[in-house]
C-alpha cells in the first residue's frame, strides 16, 4: 500500500525539513522524502496537499482521559478522537483516573483501551503515590515495565517533600521522568482564580503566584539533590519561569510545558464568572503571560502540552466554587498557538518544534518527526484559513471550553496515522 | 406608565452609571413617604410576584425585600434553600429553572458564591436581584447606604469616606466602593493587611493600614462586621486584639471629624468591631439605614416591575 502526499510545504524541525517537499508512505512507514515532482506516480493513492502545511503528528504530554471512571466525560477513545481532530497523533494520559492508574493492570487496561480506539500513540503516566493520597509510593516499576513514561500526581500536588524526594530517587533508578503540578495547597486554599486585580474586583477566593512557585522551587532543589529529572507541568507564572531558567544555568535536569491557555487567556476571562475559565493553575496575568511568551521563545520553557481535562456540563453548569477546574484543549491547542507565530515571537518552525519533537524527546517517545523509516505519522494544515470553532462538534465527549464559538486561524485538515487517514475536517466546517 | 428604566437586573453597582444610581435614589426618596402613613401600601404593583431565594441565612434584608414588596402590594414567598438543597441532588439551575416555570416577575437572591446572581440571570426570563452574593456585591446595601449619606449631608460629591474592616470578604465594601466611587465621593479602606485584598487601590481607593489615620478628615465612617470564623483562617489572633487594633472606639473617633457620620451595615457586634457608646452615639445613623432599606427596594422593586404597569404612580 503506497501513498503519495504533493505539493505540500513540509515542516518537520525534528529532521530539519523545512521547504516543498513530496512525501511517499509505504506499508504505513516513510518510504521517501523528495524535492517536489522527483516521486514518480506509481501505483496507490495521492493526497494532494497543494496549499497546506505537513507537520509531524503532534505530541501532547499533557492529557487527562478520564477512562477508567469517569466516562461520562471523555473515554480514552473519544479523547482520541479530540487528538486527531488537533493533529495530535502522540498523548500522555494523566493517572487521576478512577481506580487512579497507580499500577500495572491499571496502566494496561488503558493501554487496552487505545489499541481499540484509532490508532493514537497512548503513554499512560502513572502516579507518583498510591491512590494520589501522598503518602505512599505507588507501584512505579510495575508501570514502566508495562508502558507508563513518566510518573505524576497531577491535580493532587505532593505536599510531603520527603515523599516527594523518594519518588524522584525512584524514579531516576528507572529513567523516568517525574511531572510535576507545583502547587501548596494550603496556600491555594479555597482558590479559584489567580490573586490579584481580578480577584480582588469578582470578589473570588484566589490563589497566589506564590503557591506554584514555592514548589516549583522545592522542586528544582530536591532534583538537584536526587539527580532525577523533573519536568513541570502547566508553568503559569512569571516567578516559575525565572526559577527554571535559572535552575537550567545551573545545570538542574528540568524541563517545563506551558498550555495554550495559559499562552493566550488572562485572569481576565473569569470576568463574567465563566467556570470553563477555571482551570488550575489558573489563568494568571497579563504581567505572567508575556512571561510564558518569552520563557518558550527562549527555551526556558521546552514545550506546549494541552492539559486537555474534560468535564460534563453538571461539573460545569454550577456556581463558580463547586466548578471543576479544568478545559478541554487538543483541538484548540495548534490555532491557539499559532498566535504566537502571527505575533512574530516564534517562527513557525519553532512552533512545530515545540509540539513535536521536543516533547517527545523529553519523555524519550519515539514520535514527532518524519525521517526514512518512521511511522507515518502526520497532519495537514491549512495555516491560513479562519473558522469558527464549535466545542460542541469536536471528537471530545466534553465541551467546557471558553473558546467555544470563537473565530480561529489555522485549521487542521487531514490526520495520518501509519499512513492512514484518521481524520478529515467535516465538510460543514468549511463553510464558515 | 413607563419609568424609564433600562436594565432587566440589577446584579451589582458595578453595572450602575451615576445617572442610573441618582435615579434609583430619587424614586427612593419618593417611596419614603409610602412607609410613613397610616395605611403604608399602595397598588404599585398589584398581581407581581417577587420570589425570595435565600442560600444564606438572612433576617434584615429578606425582611426588608418582603417589606418592600408588601408596600407595593405585590405577592412575596420565601424561599430559604439552605445549601443542603444541593446534597438532596438539585443544582442551582434546577432550583432556578423549577422556579421560573412557576412564573414570578423578580427573583430576590443571595448565596455564598460570587456570581450566582449572574449564573440564574442567564437561565431565567424574570428579573434577578442580587441580594448579596459571596465577597462579590451587596448592591441595595451600597443603595441605601448612598441614600443616607445624601439624605444627612444633602451630597455625595466630593465626600471622604473610609471603609474598615475586613475589606476583602466583604461584598459590602466592594458595592459602596463601587457606589462613592461612581458617584463623585473619595473611598479610604483600613484594616489589617490579612483583609485587604490584593490591588485594592486599582478600584480607585486608598489603603491604609491603621484606623486612626484611615479616619483623619473623614466626612463618614463605615464599619464592617467582622465574621469570628477567619480568626481560623489566621486572619486576626483574637477578637479581643481586633477590637483593641482595628474596632472603632471614642478613643480612636477622636482623630476624626467632629461631624463626622458613622455608618456600619449591621447586625453589629458590640465591642468588637464598633464600641457600643458609638454606634449608640450621636453621630451613628446605623439605624437610619434600616429604615431606608425598605425605601430603597420599594424603589428598584418599581424600576424593575414598573414598566409598562397600568397603575399609577405611588
Amino acid at each position: 500500500m503506497k501513498i503519495r502526499i504533493l505539493n505540500g510545504k513540509l515542516i518537520d524541525p525534528g529532521s530539519s525539513h523545512e521547504g516543498e517537499f513530496d512525501l511517499l508512505i509505504e506499508n504505513g512507514k516513510i518510504a521517501a522524502i523528495e524535492r517536489q515532482g522527483a516521486i514518480p506516480k506509481q501505483e496507490g493513492e495521492t493526497i494532494d496537499a497543494k496549499g497546506l502545511a505537513i507537520f509531524p503528528g503532534f505530541v501532547d504530554l499533557h492529557t487527562h482521559l478520564r477512562e477508567p471512571g469517569e466516562e461520562y466525560k471523555e473515554t480514552v477513545q473519544t479523547g482520541c478522537n479530540a487528538a486527531v481532530a488537533g493533529g495530535f497523533t502522540t498523548i500522555c494520559c494523566m493517572a487521576n483516573t478512577h481506580p487512579v492508574n497507580d499500577h500495572g493492570a491499571i496502566t494496561e487496561y488503558i493501554l487496552g483501551k487505545a489499541r481499540e480506539a484509532n490508532g493514537v500513540h497512548v503513554y499512560p503516566i502513572g502516579a507518583v503515590s498510591k491512590g494520589l493520597q501522598g503518602e505512599e509510593l505507588a507501584e512505579i516499576a510495575e508501570m514502566r515495565e508495562v508502558g507508563a513514561v513518566a510518573i505524576s500526581d497531577d491535580g493532587r500536588p505532593l505536599m510531603n517533600g520527603n515523599l516527594t524526594r523518594r519518588a524522584m530517587e525512584y524514579a531516576r533508578n528507572f529513567d523516568l521522568p517525574m511531572i510535576s503540578h507545583c502547587e501548596d495547597k494550603n496556600l491555594s486554599s479555597e482558590g479559584v482564580m489567580h490573586e490579584g486585580y481580578w480577584s480582588t474586583r469578582l470578589g473570588l477566593p484566589a490563589i497566589p503566584s506564590a503557591s506554584e512557585e514555592i514548589m516549583v522551587a522545592r522542586d528544582i532543589l530536591l532534583a538537584e539533590l536526587t539527580g532525577a529529572h523533573l519536568h513541570i507541568a502547566h508553568v503559569s507564572t512569571k516567578g516559575s519561569v525565572d526559577l527554571i531558567r535559572r535552575a537550567k544555568e545551573r545545570g538542574i535536569r528540568i524541563s517545563a510545558e506551558v498550555t495554550p491557555h495559559h499562552l493566550i487567556l488572562t485572569e481576565e476571562a473569569l470576568q463574567d464568572y465563566d467556570t470553563n475559565a477555571k482551570v488550575n493553575p489558573p489563568l494568571r496575568s497579563e504581567k505572567d503571560r508575556q512571561a510564558l511568551w518569552q520563557g518558550l521563545k527562549e527555551g526556558v520553557i521546552d514545550c506546549i502540552a494541552t492539559d486537555h481535562a474534560p468535564h460534563d456540563i453538571n461539573s460545569k453548569n454550577v456556581d463558580i466554587c463547586q466548578a471543576a477546574f479544568g478545559m478541554i484543549g487538543l483541538e484548540t491547542a495548534f490555532s491557539l498557538s499559532l498566535r504566537l507565530v502571527e505575533s512574530g515571537t516564534l517562527s513557525l518552525s519553532e512552533l512545530i518544534e515545540k509540539m513535536t519533537i521536543q516533547p517527545a524527546k523529553l519523555l524519550g517517545l519515539p514520535a514527532g518527526t518524519l525521517s526514512m523509516g518512521s511511522p507515518a505519522d502526520l497532519t495537514l494544515v491549512d495555516g491560513s484559513r479562519t473558522f469558527r470553532y464549535y466545542a460542541s462538534l469536536g471528537g471530545s465527549k466534553s465541551h467546557n471550553s471558553p473558546f467555544d464559538q470563537c473565530e480561529f486561524k489555522g485549521k487542521v485538515v487531514m490526520t495520518l496515522i501509519a499512513g492512514q487517514v484518521v481524520y478529515t475536517e467535516k465538510k460543514d466546517d468549511k463553510k464558515d | 406608565m413607563n419609568n424609564g428604566w433600562q436594565k432587566r437586573h440589577l446584579l451589582g453597582i458595578q453595572g450602575l452609571s451615576a445617572t442610573e444610581i441618582e435615579q434609583i435614589l430619587t424614586t427612593a426618596a419618593s417611596m419614603k413617604e409610602v412607609s410613613q402613613r397610616p395605611i403604608k401600601k399602595v397598588p404599585t404593583l398589584r398581581g407581581k410576584t417577587v420570589v425570595n431565594l435565600f442560600f444564606e441565612p438572612s433576617t434584615r434584608t429578606r425582611t426588608s425585600f418582603e417589606i418592600a414588596a408588601k408596600r407595593l402590594s405585590a405577592d412575596t414567598i420565601n424561599l430559604t434553600a439552605n445549601t443542603s438543597s444541593l446534597t438532596k441532588g438539585e443544582t442551582l439551575v434546577d432550583t432556578a429553572r423549577t422556579l421560573e416555570a412557576m412564573a414570578p416577575d423578580v427573583i430576590v437572591v443571595r448565596h455564598s458564591v460570587s456570581g450566582v446572581p449572574h449564573l440564574l440571570a442567564r437561565w431565567v426570563r424574570c428579573s434577578v436581584v442580587n441580594a448579596g452574593d459571596g465577597m462579590n456585591e451587596h448592591p441595595t446595601q451600597a443603595l441605601l447606604d448612598l441614600m443616607t449619606v445624601k439624605e444627612r449631608k444633602g451630597k455625595i460629591q466630593g465626600l471622604k469616606i473610609a471603609i474598615v474592616g475586613d475589606v476583602a470578604h466583604s461584598r459590602v465594601a466592594r458595592s459602596n466602593i463601587w457606589g462613592f466611587t461612581k458617584m463623585g465621593a473619595s473611598v479610604r479602606v483600613a484594616g489589617p493587611r490579612t483583609m485587604l485584598p490584593l490591588e485594592i487601590e486599582r478600584l480607585g481607593v486608598e489603603a491604609f493600614d491603621r484606623v486612626e489615620s484611615a479616619i483623619e478628615g473623614v466626612d463618614i465612617i463605615m464599619m464592617l462586621r467582622l465574621q469570628l470564623e477567619r480568626q481560623d483562617g489566621a486572619y486576626f489572633p483574637s477578637t479581643r486584639e481586633y477590637a483593641r487594633f482595628f474596632g472603632l472606639d471614642l478613643q480612636k473617633l477622636r482623630q476624626a471629624r467632629p461631624d463626622v457620620m458613622i455608618m456600619h451595615p449591621g447586625p453589629i457586634h458590640r465591642g468588637i468591631e464598633i464600641a457600643t457608646e458609638v454606634a449608640d452615639g450621636p453621630y451613628s445613623v446605623i439605624l437610619e439605614q434600616v429604615a431606608n432599606g425598605v425605601a430603597i427596594r420599594m424603589a428598584l422593586l418599581y424600576l424593575l416591575l414598573g414598566q409598562g404597569n397600568e397603575d399609577t404612580n405611588p
